[in-house]
């Protein structure tokens, strides 16, 4: 269910790395809470962002929910089919459903996040 | 230690997503709020909404006192009809907006929200001068709501007695559902046909078992709150303590027509029949569309020209119309483009018809 290859972080953002390029989204375990989302605010190309700072906003028929961004960094890329298809962040949260790209400034941060296993537990323990 | 309803352990098994609502432990969502809603308008939902509260009001003086508790006319009903209206306090705040159901002479029932149960109990029975017996009997009544286009097909093998499309809007029914005692009401909060289920707590599980596997025969869902605030929105219908309170007279909530100035006396009557006279509200409640994806929730600011004008009251996506709209409450009287403060930035607005389906 929770891929293996990437980093998660408390607030249920997703990283994936690739050098110094950070892909972004939420997981599964989260489009399932926020259920029936509806816009996806995101910064633009080029905004600067920090480590565990605000990155962007949610917003489902029922409320509005942060994004945090798991890294430090420039956007480089959104995925600007998510404007007008929402819907792919719940129909697919790992895949088209990606939020945007960060070229890192210290990819070291990576190691503050939990590991699919880890992210586990912790979904696990708060669902309780 | 939250209320639960008869039916909490069928939402469970349902899969509900709960959530609080006045004091409640109500089912949320069961699959999504945009699937359900979406069901109700196409071909029918079932809801549980047994946190409503119901108060009796009868025998001696029970016309007079509910005719000087409502803002609109008691006087006017026949048995078996249904009224909306107001409660209000001397100063024409809204205590409740809430149904009266007249059995008959001097024999009601008030339907009122959830979280206003101990609030209206108490403001009623402190108005009740000519000793009328007034009881609380939320805590053995359920009430069920089937709602939707496909409402009355689903409803009628159940009820042998008689067609329930011979109920008219706003009119009840004490007959058999399934073979329980139940008023069949046509009433409803989604803008949709529907009705409105009263039964014994003892019975409710009964007749939500007995209607469930043929609303999900026609295709419907059992509907959660979630969409039940989406359904009202879309019909313009206002919801108590977000669109209108004791702050707020029924004029300044756009619920001038349940207001009968001319029917004799009700408290409050004096401050709303002078702010008629003047014109002077304070405030206005507007339907508004969003013009850009953003959606306005509860409590956000709404300017116009850089001056701060009031707030938003309700504000949602429109699962229906696939834009975002909502209530707000300004102090001006406008028809122009107005702004909202949505996370530091002002996204446009147009004002709007109500309701907005």
């Amino acid at each position: 269910m929770i891929p293996e290859n990437l980093r998660y972080m408390e607030s249920h953002e997703w990283v994936r790395q690739e050098d110094d390029i950070a892909t972004i989204g939420i997981t599964d375990y989260a489009q399932s809470e926020i259920q029936d989302i509806v816009f996806v605010e995101l910064p633009d190309v080029g905004t600067e962002l920090t480590h565990k700072t605000e990155l962007g906003v949610i917003e489902s028929v029922k409320a509005a929910f942060d994004l945090y961004s798991p890294v430090s960094g420039e956007v480089i890329e959104v995925n600007e089919t998510l404007l007008d298809a929402p819907e792919q962040v719940n129909e697919s949260p790992y895949e088209d459903g990606w939020f945007l790209k960060i070229r890192m400034t210290d990819p070291s941060e990576l190691d503050s996040l939990f590991d699919a296993d880890s992210y586990q537990a912790y979904i696990e323990a708060e669902h309780v | 230690m939250m209320k639960r309803t008869q039916l909490y352990e069928i939402h469970k098994s349902l899969n509900a997503k709960f959530t609080e609502f006045g004091g409640w432990e109500m089912p949320l969502q069961y699959s999504s709020i945009v699937k359900e809603h979406l069901a109700v308008r196409a071909t029918a939902g079932l809801f549980d909404l047994s946190h409503m509260g119901e108060i009796d009001v009868c025998g001696q003086g029970a016309n007079e006192l509910v005719q000087k508790l409502c803002t609109n006319d008691v006087s006017r009903l026949t048995d078996g009809q249904v009224l909306y209206t107001l409660l209000c306090n001397e100063t024409g705040g809204i205590v409740d907006d809430i149904l009266v159901y007249r059995h008959a002479d001097s024999d009601y029932t008030l339907v009122v929200n959830a979280a206003n149960i101990e609030k209206d109990l108490a403001w009623i029975k402190k108005q009740n001068d000519t000793g009328t017996e007034i009881t609380d009997d939320s805590n053995n009544t359920t009430l069920i709501a089937l709602q939707g286009p496909q409402s009355i097909d689903i409803l009628n093998p159940f009820v042998p007695e008689f067609d329930v499309s011979e109920i008219s809007f706003f009119r009840f029914v004490v007959g058999k559902v399934a073979g329980i005692p139940t008023a069949i009401s046509r009433t409803g909060y989604t803008g949709e046909i529907g009705f409105e289920l009263y039964v014994h707590a003892n019975n409710s599980e009964e007749l939500w078992n007995s209607l469930f596997p043929a609303v999900m025969e026609a295709e419907g869902l059992p509907v959660g709150l979630g969409a039940r605030d989406t359904l009202r929105l879309e019909a313009g219908l206002r919801l108590y303590g977000m669109d209108m309170d004791e702050n707020a007279t029924p004029f300044e909530a756009g619920l001038s027509r349940f207001v009968k100035l001319d029917k004799g006396d009700f408290i409050g009557k004096d401050v709303l029949f002078a702010q008629k006279e003047k014109g002077d509200l304070k405030r206005k409640l507007v339907g508004f569309q969003m013009l850009d994806r953003a959606v306005a929730r509860c409590g956000y600011e709404v300017y116009q020209k850089g001056n701060r004008i009031g707030k938003v009251t309700s504000g949602a996506p429109s699962p229906s119309l696939k834009c975002n709209i909502g209530f707000a409450s300004i102090s001006k009287n406008t028809k122009k483009t107005i702004e909202i403060d949505i996370r530091g930035k002002l996204h446009p607005a147009k004002i709007v018809k109500v309701p907005f389906i």
